[in-house]
């Protein structure tokens, strides 16, 4: 699967920013290279095809088992030929499944809309960043983070710190505030969904995004942590209610190798068009 | 200036690396991660001749046609997960190269420090690319016991990109960036 085109820009005016003779110049340009052979060869992106989460809008009165079961044998095929990696463990015996069919592999998320036409939207995560994703629960003194927006701040710039390049930088990082345990890793990563351009429309979250990126490229931390201005290529925050006794901020890692489709599908099933 | 590196890899050369210098890999490697190292770590046998050589923290997608195998993607991984066996293999196995991303810590670096051993890192997610300059698929052990990800490859490669993160002085790119990181987030968080 493809770089998105908003991702690929991204990493575009990225290079603009960096030293021609820095180490971030040289992974920039080997990741746009990269890219390049990919889609030319029809080959991996990265050979961490990662967690297949598929985002399925439906309408009413839509059969999800055979949607289920359609795309699990897509997958299964799609292992076979080499799109994807043997990529999905038993975590008891650590056997190795031959096809990627697993109790939580690949992963489905339904939603029923109003309209009639199906959309069906993929995120493929690798492990290298999803083992960088933290949650934090407020007030943490280990990082002085109060439970407001300049809370939220310190523990997105602690996990971006944290993560340095192991998430393969740069990423982009998907935050909740709020919501329980589970909502809110649900949630920060369905922000991945989002184009790299666009911004909160919580108008003080859309500043809180600005301000992050701000102070992200003061770290120095650069593309695979080898020093460099580019640190994240994008950061989306967005809020889900909460209890009064939990104060979750949930930050989800994505990797550069940021692999996003979506299509909206006809009701004879065909490609209606293209989503990203 | 790409410093050109072959296999077997000579002593004297691995400690004129130093951190920061890009080299361009040819010859023999032999993937390895998570389940490899801790069954090297135990004292399991080596299927293969790990002195003098190159071990790459990757789980590559290969697909077997005709009866050879092909590999299509074969980026990095995190190389952190291997930091409790690292030390050991380089002291026991005498391995010259270690090759993966995000670093690795104080007893691999101090392994590498003193049985002159140097840490790569390769760009993470760059899996088409390193994989056009795998020539050859030699061989693969553990391919049942331990899955196709996890499996010891025996690669030929030719022109493998990477860039010296910890030398045989013990320096490391890692640790620098760590530190000077740290210094600015907490003038950040002021």
């Amino acid at each position: 699967m493809d770089l998105p085109s908003d991702v690929e820009a991204g990493i575009k005016r990225a290079l603009k920013k960096e030293r021609k003779d820095s180490h971030a110049y040289w992974v920039l340009e080997t990741i746009l290279e990269n890219a390049a052979i990919s889609r030319r060869n029809d080959t991996p992106l990265c050979q961490d095809t990662g967690t297949l989460t598929f985002y399925f809008g439906v309408p009413v009165g839509f059969d999800t088992n055979a949607i289920v079961a359609h795309t699990r044998a897509a997958v299964a095929k799609a292992t076979r030929q080499g799109y994807l990696r043997q990529n999905t463990i038993d975590s008891v015996s650590g056997a190795s499944y031959d096809t990627n069919i697993g109790s939580a592999s690949p992963v489905f998320v339904f939603q029923q809309q109003a309209r009639k036409k199906v959309e069906v939207r993929l995120i493929m995560k690798g492990g290298g960043s999803e083992n960088v994703g933290l949650q934090y629960s407020l007030p943490d003194f280990s990082i002085n983070a109060n439970r407001d927006l300049e809370g939220v701040r310190r523990c997105i710039l602690d996990a971006v710190w944290r993560a340095q390049g192991n998430g393969c930088a740069p990423g982009v990082v998907g935050v909740c505030v709020g919501g329980d345990r589970a909502t809110g890793y649900k949630q920060s990563k369905e922000l991945f969904l989002r184009r790299l351009p666009d911004r909160s429309r919580v108008k003080a979250l859309a500043r809180l995004e600005e301000r992050i990126m701000k102070d992200v490229e003061k770290l120095g931390i650069g593309p695979m942590g080898l020093g460099g201005r580019t640190t994240l290529l994008g950061v989306k925050i967005d809020a889900l209610s909460r209890l009064p006794a939990s104060f979750f901020v949930t930050v989800s890692y994505m990797c550069w190798a940021f692999r996003r489709r979506g299509v909206l599908l006809g009701s004879e099933g065909g490609v209606h068009r293209w989503l990203y | 200036m790409i410093r050109e590196l072959e296999y077997p890899f000579a002593l004297n050369k691995i400690r004129d690396l130093t951190v920061g210098q890009r080299v361009s890999i040819s010859g023999k490697l032999f993937t390895g991660r998570d389940r490899l190292h801790k069954y090297l770590f135990d004292g399991g046998k080596s299927p293969v001749d790990l002195k003098d050589g190159a071990i790459y923290h990757a789980g590559p997608v290969a697909i077997r046609r005709d009866g050879v195998w092909v590999v299509k993607a074969a980026g990095p991984t995190t190389s952190m997960r291997e930091e409790p066996y690292m030390a050991k293999i380089i002291e026991h196995y005498r391995v010259r190269v270690i090759i993966g991303k995000g670093g690795m810590g104080e007893a691999t670096r101090n392994a590498c420090a003193k049985y002159g051993c140097v840490y790569l890192q390769a760009v993470g997610g760059a899996a088409s690319l390193l994989a056009e300059s795998i020539k050859a698929v030699n061989s693969v052990s553990f391919l049942s016991e331990f899955g196709a990800a996890e499996a010891l490859w025996e690669l030929t490669v030719k022109g493998f990109r990477a860039v010296v993160t910890i030398d045989a002085a013990g320096r490391s790119l890692h640790k620098r960036i760590e530190r000077s990181s740290r210094r600015v987030l907490e003038k950040v968080l002021k």
